[in-house]
């Protein structure tokens, strides 16, 4: 189908655009996402405000023991290796299995978060990674924590008139063990129970269970699950509501084999 | 209803059309430049059919807004004239029998062209994993996979 009428704006500042957010504009990135829920007519936004021309739009930078991602940067160019070290293996690897590389050549990390599609990648390996998202404002920035980011479907911590800015993600060290798990029939589809173990020598571990049609479940103190992963992921999947049978036995097969990879 | 003006290069010529913001690429390029060699498939990005290259990279034509092309480079299947590797791939998706309606071919093509130059060591699982956003209901994928696995193999030859 093609999409209802809509103006489009290209702003030039990250003013301007906070100004169209507020008078009812849909941000626009790389409108992988947004673009076929226009096309379906489940979003008939008045404006879409291209925020691709922005100044600072993608790009990494290290600040620290921080690195601070700008929310446009696509899923190809962390594919490609622009995020350095141990977290740039994970989340080079992570960005692989992101749909189609036509579509990650466009695709950002920042507009997949905040669209917020219970089943999207970044959804469930940013609370895993911990970090910090950059929520930007009328009053300018707020953190926000990546734990509880997601509220529910299409549904986050933003406010209306805020957008995403960047993501800040703890520098990893490369003794880091990373297991992550989906269940997808073909390369690049939907996936239907996604997991992910993150363990860090002389932290506790942090796992999260996602795309189960709602915000991803994160566990913070993991140390459970990977002492007795069988036992444990049972435990967690009873936890999430109106699971069919099929979908209980992938979700605990997920967490079983993201501790495994992860040990 | 708005409308809007967009500049931009298509096939190294520049072009400037009028369209309706909600367009989308693949329609400017169809309805606007009479450039049909792009297919529209699925529209919304999951077919592969209408995949061209924006900015040097592949794409979808069928999600990407025609407002946001204004002032990017474009090239679909009809602008690849001599380059060395469409031309082996076109080739080889002929000798290989990777095509029968041809729906897809267009994308496939641009898709085939991405992965030859950017994984020159891909072997067949790759091959596969890559193509797996550019469905074709005619082939069963093997000639497909088998075309862009010899040229890859015959890109290898001529550099060793």
């Amino acid at each position: 189908m093609k999409p209802a009428a809509f103006d489009y704006a290209r702003p030039k500042s990250w003013d301007e655009a906070l100004k169209l957010i507020a008078d009812g504009a849909r941000p626009g990135a790389g409108t992988q996402s947004l673009g076929p829920l226009l096309n379906f007519r489940l979003a008939q936004p008045p404006t879409i405000a291209d925020l691709r021309h922005l100044p600072d739009y993608a790009g990494v930078t290290v600040v620290g023991d921080v690195l601070r991602i700008s929310a446009g940067t696509t899923h190809a160019a962390i594919e490609d290796g622009v995020v350095p070290g141990r977290l740039g293996e994970i989340m080079a690897a992570t960005a692989r299995r992101i749909a189609y590389r036509p579509v990650r050549n466009r695709g950002t990390i920042g507009g997949s978060l905040a669209h917020a599609d219970p089943a999207a990648d970044w959804v469930a390996v940013l609370p895993a990674l911990g970090g910090t998202a950059i929520a930007l404002g009328p009053k300018g920035e707020r953190r926000l924590p990546l734990g509880t980011f997601v509220l529910g479907i299409f549904e986050t911590a933003l406010a209306p008139d805020e957008l995403l800015r960047a993501i800040e993600l703890p520098v990893l060290p490369a003794e880091a063990r990373w297991g992550h798990w989906k269940f997808c029939r073909k390369v690049g589809e939907f996936s239907k129970a996604t997991a992910c173990v993150l363990r860090v020598p002389g932290a506790k571990p942090r796992a999260v269970l996602a795309a189960l049609d709602g915000p991803p479940l994160v566990i913070e103190e993991a140390s459970a699950l990977v002492a007795d992963p069988e036992g444990e992921a049972k435990r967690i999947v009873a936890k999430v509501e109106g699971l069919t049978p099929w979908r209980t036995a992938i979700a605990e097969t997920a967490l079983r084999h993201a501790v495994k990879d992860a040990s | 209803m708005s409308r809007i003006s967009v500049s931009l290069t298509v096939n190294d010529e520049p072009a400037t059309v009028e369209v309706e913001p909600r367009e989308q690429l693949a329609d400017l390029l169809r309805g606007k430049l009479m450039l049909t060699g792009t297919h529209v498939g699925c529209e919304h990005g999951v077919c592969g059919a209408c995949t061209v290259e924006i900015d040097g990279v592949p794409a979808r034509s069928c999600i990407t807004h025609a407002g946001a092309c204004d002032g990017a480079s474009v090239r679909t299947i009809e602008g690849y004239g001599d380059d060395p590797v469409m031309a082996a791939l076109r080739e080889a998706f002929t000798r290989e029998h990777a095509l029968q309606c041809g729906y897809c071919t267009p994308g496939m093509l641009v898709v085939a062209r991405d992965i030859v130059r950017r994984l020159p060591d891909a072997d067949e699982a790759r091959v596969r994993e890559e193509l797996a956003g550019n469905l074709c209901r005619c082939t069963g994928y093997r000639g497909i996979v088998r075309a862009v696995l010899s040229v890859l193999a015959d890109r290898k030859k001529a550099a060793a």
